[in-house]
C-alpha cells in the first residue's frame, strides 16, 4: 500500500512530469514564471486543486453517471479553484493580483482535469490525494527553475532578495531583459526539456521521417 | 469605430491569447502538427470565442459583477465569485450547442475535428477571454469584437505553427528537442516576433 | 471506468448532479461570506499604500506624513470647484470615467493623455503643515503610454507652480525601458521643476521638443520614446484646462 502511495507521489517528478512529457499545465508555466514567489504560489495553489480534486472525485467515482462526468468533475474543480481565489484574495492580496487571471485559469488547467479523468476516475481515494501531490509538485520543480532563471538574470534577485546588484542601483550586473518577456519561458523550457532527454533518452521522441543514408556514405 | 478597430487588430497580433498570454497553449502544441487540423481547430475556437465573450459579458453586467442586480432593486448583492463557474457553464453549453449544430450542418468538419471539439470547452484560451473580458469592463460591443480578435489571432497562431513545423518536418534536429522541445523553441520564436507589434492600436 | 457498471438512468444522473452542484454552492458561498471583509480591508490597504509611495518622496519637503493626516477633497474639474456631494471615500474615479453620465469625452486634438473620456470628478490630497496652511498638493493622472495605461499621483507645490514629486503606481510598459519612469533616478528629475510660468501656462515637458531650459524640461528615456511621451502628455493634460487647469487656477488666485 505505502509503495504505492509513493510511487504515485514520485512518479510525476521526472519520469512523467506533468509539463515535459504529458504536454499538460504549459499555459500558467509560461506566464507566472517572471518571478519565484508567484511561482511558488502558484503551484502550491495548483497543488491544492489537483490533490483535493482528486480526492473528491475519487471519493464519488463509483456514483458518477457516465452522462454528467465531464461537468461534475469541472464543477468540483472550479468550487475548489474559486475558494483558493478567494483565500488569495483574504489573505495573499498583493500576490494574488499579480496572478490576476491565472489563478481562475487553475480550472482549465490540463493537469487537473487530465489527472481526474486518467487516474481518480479508477483509483482510491488515498492514491488519488498523493497522486494529485506529486504531479503538482512535478508542475512546481519545472515551474519553481524557471521562475529562479527569470527572476535571477532578469531582475537579479530571488524571492525578492537581490543577490546581484544592477547598473540602475550603482552595481555592475546588467539585467537580461529577455528574461522579463514572454517569449524567454519557452526557451528555458525547452532546455529542460533537452537536459532531461539526454538524462532519461526514453523520453525522445522518434522523428517521423529519418534522413535516408547513401549507400557508403557514413553512418549518422 | 476607430476604437473598436484597434481593439480588433489589438487583440489579434499585440495581446494575441497564444504568443503574448500562453493560453491555450496544450491544444496549441498537440494540435499543430498538420495545418488542416490547426486550421479546424482554430475556426472552431474562433467561433466559440466569438459567441462565449459576449454571452458572458451579458451574464455579468446583468447578473454576477457588484450591483449588477440593481434592475432586480438588489443592488447591494456581489455574486462574482460565481463568474468562474457560471463561465464554464456558458462555454461548455456553447461548446455542445457547436457540436450539434456542426454535426448536423457540416459533417465533415464534424469528424476531422472529432475529440478536440468537446476540448475546447477547458481550453484556457476561452476561458481567458471572458476573464480578460471582466478585468478590462469591455462593453457588449466591445465583447463581441474582442472575442472574434481574440479567437482569429490564436487561430493564426496555431496555423502558423503548423505551417513552420511541417516545414521542419525533414530537418535534422537534436535528438533531446525532437518534437516538443523544438516546438517550444519554435512558439518562442514566433512570441518574440509578435511582440514587434507592440504599440499597434 | 470499468468501475461505472450503473445504468444510465436519467432521473438519478439529475439528482447526483444536483446534490455536487448544492454542496458545492454552500461551501463556496460561505468561504465567500466569512473571506470577504479581510479582502475589503486588503482593497483599502492597497489605495493607502500608494498614496504612502508619493508621501516617501514628499518627506524633505513636507516632512513626516502619516496618509491618514490627508485631506481628502472631491474637485469638479470642469468648474475646478471642491464638490462635497461626493464622497471622496467611495469615489472611483476609473469607474466613473467607463460610464458616460459621470464622465465627458474629450476630443482628439485636446486628448493630450489619450485617454478618450475623463471622469467629472477626481479625488485630490492637500497635506497641511504646522499653521493649518497647505503645504502640499497631491494629483491623481493618468494616461497611456507605449502599450499600456499608466497611473500616478503628481504633487504639487501649495502655489501649483512647482512640481514637488511625481510616482508612478501602475503600468504595463516594456520591462527594462518604458519601466525605466519608475526608477528612482527617473523620478528624481522631477522635483523643482516649474510647472506653469506666470501667465498660468502649462510649460513644464518631457523631452526635447518644447526647447526651454532645465527649468521645466525633464529628459526623456532613451529607447522609451513613446513611452516618456505618452507620461509628457498626461502631464500637459491633466495640468491644463481639461484637467485640473480651472482647479489650480483658483489656487493660485487663493481661492482655496
Amino acid at each position: 500500500m505505502l509503495a504505492n502511495y509513493w510511487k504515485a507521489l514520485t512518479t510525476p517528478l521526472i519520469n512523467e512530469n506533468p509539463l515535459t512529457l504529458q504536454i499538460l499545465g504549459i499555459c500558467s508555466a509560461l506566464a507566472v514564471t517572471t518571478s519565484l514567489d508567484t511561482a511558488l504560489v502558484m503551484t502550491i495553489a495548483v497543488t491544492c486543486v489537483l490533490a483535493f480534486s482528486g480526492m473528491f472525485i475519487s471519493l464519488i467515482r463509483n456514483y458518477l453517471p457516465h452522462s454528467v462526468r465531464i461537468i461534475i468533475q469541472i464543477t468540483i474543480i472550479a468550487s475548489l479553484v474559486i475558494i483558493v481565489d478567494l483565500i488569495l484574495k483574504a489573505f495573499f492580496f498583493e500576490i494574488g493580483n499579480r496572478l490576476s487571471v491565472f489563478v481562475g485559469l487553475i480550472v482549465t488547467n490540463c493537469i487537473v482535469l487530465g489527472r481526474a479523468e486518467g487516474f481518480a476516475i479508477r483509483n482510491g481515494v488515498v492514491e488519488s490525494f498523493f497522486d494529485g501531490v506529486g504531479n503538482g509538485l512535478g508542475y512546481g520543480l519545472i515551474l519553481m527553475i524557471v521562475g529562479a532563471i527569470r527572476e535571477l538574470f532578469g531582475h537579479g534577485s530571488l524571492f525578492g532578495y537581490q543577490l546581484l546588484i544592477p547598473a540602475s542601483q550603482g552595481g555592475g550586473f546588467e539585467p537580461l531583459h529577455l528574461m522579463l518577456l514572454p517569449p524567454s519561458a519557452f526557451f528555458i523550457i525547452a532546455g529542460i526539456i533537452w537536459f532531461i532527454r539526454r538524462k532519461r533518452p526514453e523520453q525522445i521522441e522518434k522523428p517521423e521521417f529519418s534522413v535516408r543514408v547513401r549507400p557508403g556514405a557514413a553512418e549518422k | 469605430m476607430n476604437d473598436l478597430m484597434a481593439l480588433f487588430v489589438r487583440s489579434v497580433f499585440v495581446e494575441n491569447l497564444a504568443l503574448s498570454f500562453f493560453l491555450g497553449m496544450c491544444t496549441f502544441l498537440a494540435v499543430s502538427k498538420r495545418v488542416d487540423t490547426a486550421f479546424g481547430v482554430g475556426v472552431a475556437m474562433t467561433a466559440v470565442q466569438t459567441v462565449t465573450v459576449p454571452i458572458n459579458n451579458l451574464l455579468y453586467v446583468y447578473l454576477l459583477a457588484p450591483g449588477a442586480l440593481a434592475w432586480a432593486g438588489l443592488n447591494h448583492i456581489d455574486l462574482s465569485f460565481l463568474s468562474l463557474i457560471a463561465f464554464i457553464g456558458v462555454i461548455a453549453a456553447m461548446v455542445q450547442v457547436l457540436e450539434m449544430t456542426l454535426e448536423f450542418h457540416v459533417p465533415k468538419l464534424h469528424q476531422s475535428l472529432g475529440i478536440f471539439l468537446p476540448l475546447i470547452t477547458v481550453n484556457c484560451a476561452i476561458l481567458g477571454g471572458s476573464l480578460f473580458m471582466v478585468e478590462r469592463s469591455y462593453s457588449f460591443i466591445e465583447s463581441l469584437v474582442y472575442g472574434f480578435g481574440s479567437g482569429l489571432g490564436w487561430a493564426l497562431a496555431i496555423v502558423m505553427l503548423a505551417a513552420i513545423r511541417e516545414r521542419l518536418k525533414y530537418s535534422d534536429i537534436p535528438d533531446g528537442l525532437q518534437g516538443l522541445g523544438i516546438t517550444f523553441v519554435i512558439a518562442g520564436l514566433m512570441s518574440l516576433g509578435f511582440m514587434g507589434f507592440a504599440g499597434l492600436g | 471506468m470499468a468501475d461505472n457498471t450503473h445504468s444510465e438512468n436519467p432521473a438519478r444522473a439529475l439528482l447526483i448532479a444536483l446534490g455536487v452542484a448544492m454542496v458545492c454552492a454552500l461551501v463556496v458561498s460561505f468561504t465567500a461570506v466569512v473571506l470577504r471583509p479581510h479582502y475589503q480591508t486588503n482593497l483599502e490597504n492597497e489605495r493607502i499604500g500608494r498614496l504612502g509611495s508619493i508621501l516617501d518622496a514628499l518627506a524633505e519637503v513636507t516632512g513626516e506624513v502619516d496618509v491618514s493626516k490627508l485631506e481628502a477633497l472631491v474637485v469638479d474639474l470642469a468648474t475646478g470647484q471642491y464638490d462635497k456631494s461626493v464622497d471622496a471615500a467611495l469615489y472611483n474615479a476609473r469607474k466613473a470615467a467607463l460610464d458616460p453620465a459621470q464622465s465627458t469625452a474629450v476630443s482628439a486634438e485636446n486628448d493630450l493623455a489619450g485617454i478618450k473620456r475623463r471622469a467629472n470628478h477626481a479625488v485630490v490630497y492637500l497635506i497641511r503643515g504646522p499653521e493649518n496652511s497647505v503645504e502640499a498638493l497631491v494629483l491623481p493622472i493618468w494616461g497611456v503610454g507605449y502599450q499600456s495605461a499608466i497611473y500616478g499621483y503628481l504633487a504639487l507645490s501649495a502655489d501649483s507652480r512647482e512640481i514637488l514629486a511625481i510616482k508612478f503606481y501602475e503600468h504595463g510598459e516594456t520591462p527594462g525601458l518604458g519601466s525605466r519612469i519608475q526608477d528612482a533616478r527617473w523620478e528624481a528629475l522631477w522635483p523643482g521643476k516649474q510647472a506653469f510660468d506666470d501667465d498660468g501656462a502649462v510649460i513644464v515637458h518631457v523631452g526635447n521638443r518644447g526647447g526651454g531650459d532645465g527649468d521645466n524640461r525633464i529628459e526623456a528615456i532613451s529607447g522609451a520614446t513613446r513611452t516618456s511621451m505618452g507620461v509628457d502628455g498626461m502631464v500637459r493634460f491633466w495640468l491644463g484646462e481639461y484637467g485640473f487647469g480651472p482647479y489650480l487656477s483658483r489656487i493660485r488666485r487663493g481661492e482655496g
